[in-house]
């Protein structure tokens, strides 16, 4: 009750400050202040964030006050002779134990949110959140759906060339989908190098780290489309990857939950289908520049010294089993990560045939086309 | 006193400065390291400002413009490192090697060769971490945390190079800090007792056992990401058994009383320079030097704080948070120490004392982030914010950075015996106070609104405050030029300067003629 009182308060002080130091250039004082956000623990945190800022603006205030008081007062020309106590033991033991009374009544509500926080029971639905270079992988574990959530902003918007949009930087291609109301789970780990999953809103804030699998949970009652961001510096791409959640009623759930499953047995019949080398280099260009073009850029020529050439390769001209191989099981202490989770088997085959097609390299080497059913050979468990 | 003047004339006699480039190379005088000390620092502070200004400039708006998210990585990762271990450190280095001798009454640091030695593996150090730049590959780009396993498994071949560096920068700060426990223990006048040491000698003492204890720490975890890189071990690859967390306990053990280490010398300064000012005697000097004792002793068991995100148990989250509270306490005491030497004093405001307070007031500003990062929760929202972007430059800059500026116009009619530009020195204060806080003031709300460090683009609601910050940015770095041109003017000439310098200085280095001769007290001054 308490809590909620100052909170309103402050908000009322916090209005006050905008009408003096706002001016009509810049964002509302809400989009300077950390969000409030959605769950019942992201309020709380919000709470404990105003309730030690007013504590140190109070105290800042107090000292501040009687140093520029001393700095008016005391001047050579007011005060031509200065006094010469120097020392007080009442004093000095009064600001030491005053201090430590005023951190321990912020200690309190500190440590009960962060226990309540601390609850690593099973979730309804539990996600596991893999971080890539530079991308979110999403696991439902109870329903068996995968995907991955890319950045969806333009390159050409990223280096000025067109407008951009209202979501910049805040957008992807597959958004994490979750029901109001239930307890969600999150498993949080990485792939390659330490990530940190971040949603404002939920006040969740994980390290994703290879080996560990970290927890996080939230209950949203509130339908919404909710924007964060990777957090760890990961890499050329960190400040790309971004993190967006759906929170949807729960038919609207379990609606998605059936689309994603009929998606996946539709794509197992693309994988039986005969396709041609058209076909797959079509399909190849738009995998590659989605998942390959951050590190091996839109010429093939990657980035000398750090990502290797694909252009004239001669694994890409010449060594069909070698190709795959590496975009399966990605390469040993190099950025080259495994893709074999993260493409299905058309997209695999249509992306390896779309490199020894694309830059000059067609009829330069042995001119294999790799298609579908090789990948599902390659997956075949070898005797 | 005839007999001192006696024998200093005989000294130099025999020992004056030699003249020429060799003079700067063989030196083993304390002075003479001091100023070397003084200028690299210096020099460090430009390039890892060029830095920042790269930087500033990309983010000057949304998109990118200037240079490309690889590079801006190796940017943000040099003026990380630069300004640590080039720029802040040296620069107390230096300032310890001119001061602690004349303060304790010694004629010389007690190990001049290795006086030596220490500073002059300092540019070999700086010129390999900067030579990577133009490395197939390009320079270190995993931040100056250098969080395992990007900087080990995904790192640039430069990381060796890297590693190498940071060796011979540890070997320098090992030798520097043995240098200054050695001669305080020893050399101090007769009558000059520990509790009656200057403060400025006091929180050099703490924090050369600090670097004593902490920088082996560091030398460790690169040598363990050196042996992960080169001999096939997996200390921190999760894949052959190791782990990464591992790497962060090893870096904070060392990062955090590093933290520290660049801002105790500070709290030494301000002190000497507030107490000056005011014409007062120093509020509480025990409870000073306890102060810096209780903090130098908390910073050893609060390196969690950095860490609250990578999944620790409750109880070691609860530990740290209140630990990490807990330093509020003596950082309090001593600020409130600080207030009260004004409180009925009888002030100036030279350029050193705008600066003094200055610092105390933007550092009481950082501490009070610190405090608010302190609590668990809310930092699971400020962490890796640019909230705490915010946070370490209000301590660093017009904390650590301020006070050795501020300490340059103090002493600097000492040194050169020389009165600096008063005039230029106030204009050169008002510039950086308002560049410092246009700058990081505003960080403080984009971070809260959720912008995270070390992008180098931004969603379009952080694009106001970014472009102020950067203008703040621009004008700070300007600024320092014309520090530079004041510090040259006054080395080339000026009012001279007594040997009080200022009406209420009070300390051994102050009865010493302005300049200071090439040797003091080679017969140790008596203290009451």
């Amino acid at each position: 009750m308490f809590k909620k009182a100052t909170t309103s308060i402050n908000n009322k002080l916090l209005a006050g400050l905008i009408t003096l130091f706002s001016s009509n250039m810049f964002a509302a004082w809400d989009d300077l202040n950390m969000t409030e956000g959605v769950t019942a623990i992201s309020k709380e945190v919000f709470d404990l964030h105003m309730l030690i800022f007013w504590i140190c603006v109070v105290i800042g205030l107090v000292v501040f006050g009687i140093m520029f008081y001393s700095m008016f007062a005391f001047t050579k020309k007011k005060n031509p002779n200065p006094a010469t106590f120097h020392e007080n033991t009442k004093v000095e033991l009064a600001w030491t134990v005053v201090p430590f009374l005023i951190l321990v009544f912020m200690a309190i509500p500190a440590s009960n949110t962060l226990t309540k926080i601390y609850d690593d029971t099973e979730g309804d639905i539990n996600i596991q959140v893999v971080g890539y270079q530079w991308k979110w992988q999403y696991k439902y574990l109870e329903d068996d759906i995968d995907f991955f959530s890319n950045l969806t902003t333009d390159w050409d918007e990223i280096y000025n060339k067109t407008p951009k949009g209202e979501f910049y930087l805040e957008e992807v291609d597959e958004a994490v989908v979750i029901p109001v109301g239930k307890k969600i789970r999150f498993l949080i780990t990485a792939n390659d190098v330490i990530h940190s999953w971040w949603m404002p809103d939920f006040a969740i804030k994980q390290d994703a780290i290879p080996g560990f699998i970290n927890t996080a949970w939230t209950i949203v009652d509130e339908p919404g489309i909710y924007r964060g961001k990777c957090t760890e510096l990961c890499g050329k791409n960190h400040g790309f990857m971004p993190v967006v959640v759906k929170v949807v009623p729960q038919d609207e759930y379990d609606a998605w939950v059936q689309d994603k499953k009929d998606a996946a047995f539709r794509m197992a019949e693309l994988t039986e289908k005969d396709w041609s080398v058209a076909e797959l280099t079509e399909r190849g260009e738009g995998v590659y520049l989605k998942n390959c073009v951050a590190c091996h850029q839109v010429n093939g020529q990657g980035i000398t010294g750090i990502f290797p050439n694909l252009a004239g390769s001669d694994i890409v001209l010449n060594d069909k089993a070698g190709n795959i191989e590496i975009l399966m099981e990605g390469v040993q202490g190099a950025a080259m990560q495994s893709f074999a989770n993260q493409l299905s088997e058309v997209d695999m085959a249509s992306v390896i045939t779309y490199t020894r097609q694309a830059w000059g390299n067609a009829g330069k080497g042995d001119g294999k086309i790799v298609v579908p059913k090789d990948i599902v050979e390659y997956n075949k468990p070898k005797v | 006193m005839s007999a001192v003047i006696e024998s200093h004339n005989h000294d130099d006699h025999h020992h004056g400065p030699a003249k020429g480039l060799t003079r700067w190379l063989y030196t083993t005088n304390h002075k003479d390291i001091g100023t070397l000390y003084l200028w690299f620092s210096f020099a460090m502070f430009l390039i890892g400002g060029a830095m920042a200004m790269v930087i500033r400039a990309e983010l000057f708006q949304p998109g990118m413009q200037i240079v490309e998210p690889e590079f801006y990585n190796q940017m943000l990762t040099l003026h990380g490192l630069i300004m640590v271990f080039g720029a802040v450190m040296p620069a107390f280095v230096g300032l310890a090697n001119w001061l602690v001798p004349m303060m304790v009454g010694a004629p010389d640091m007690a190990l001049p060769r290795m006086n030596n030695l220490s500073f002059w593996i300092l540019p070999f150090a700086f010129f390999v971490l900067l030579s990577s730049l133009f490395m197939e590959g390009g320079a270190p780009n995993f931040g100056w945390t250098f969080y395992a396993p990007l900087s080990t498994t995904y790192a640039p071949p430069s990381v060796t190079f890297f590693i190498f560096s940071v060796h011979i920068m540890g070997a320098s700060s090992i030798m520097g800090s043995i240098n200054v426990i050695v001669t305080i223990m020893n050399m101090r006048a007769p009558g000059m007792t520990l509790m009656k040491m200057p403060l400025f000698v006091w929180s050099w003492l703490i924090t050369a056992y600090l670097l004593i204890a902490v920088m082996p720490v560091l030398a460790g975890a690169v040598t363990m990401m050196l042996m992960d890189i080169h001999f096939g071990t997996s200390f921190f690859n999760a894949a052959g058994g190791g782990d990464p967390v591992l790497f962060q306990h090893i870096f904070w053990f060392f990062g955090h009383p590093e933290v520290y280490i660049m801002i105790l010398p500070a709290f030494g300064i301000a002190s000497h320079i507030i107490e000056t000012f005011s014409r007062k005697q120093l509020f509480g000097y025990a409870s000073m030097v306890w102060a810096m004792a209780s903090i130098a002793i908390l910073s050893f068991v609060v390196w969690a704080h950095h860490m609250f995100t990578v999944g620790l148990p409750l109880a070691a989250e609860l530990f740290f948070m209140w630990a990490t509270m807990l330093i509020a306490v003596p950082t309090g005491v001593k600020v409130f120490n600080w207030v009260t030497t004004m409180f009925k004093g009888s002030i100036t405001y030279e350029t050193p004392m705008l600066f003094a307070i200055a610092f105390v007031v933007l550092f009481t500003i950082g501490g009070f982030s610190g405090l608010m990062l302190a609590i668990t929760p809310a930092d699971f929202q400020y962490h890796d914010t640019y909230f705490v972007v915010a946070h370490f430059h209000y301590v660093l800059v017009p904390g650590s950075i301020f006070s050795i500026m501020a300490a340059v116009y103090y002493w600097i009619p000492k040194w050169t015996g020389n009165m600096y530009d008063e005039r230029l020195g106030k204009l050169h204060f008002w510039l950086s106070f308002i560049g410092v806080n246009v700058t990081f003031f505003p960080q403080h709300w984009i971070g809260l609104a959720g912008m995270p460090r070390r992008v180098p683009d931004y969603a379009l609601q952080f694009a106001d405050w970014n472009m102020i910050s950067s203008v703040g940015a621009f004008l700070f770095g300007a600024s320092q030029i014309l520090f530079l041109f004041i510090v040259l003017k006054t080395v080339m000439g000026g009012k001279k300067a007594t040997p009080e310098v200022w009406e209420g200085s009070r300390g051994l280095e102050w009865t010493v003629e302005s300049p200071a001769p090439y040797h003091t007290f080679t017969t140790p001054p008596k203290v009451n």
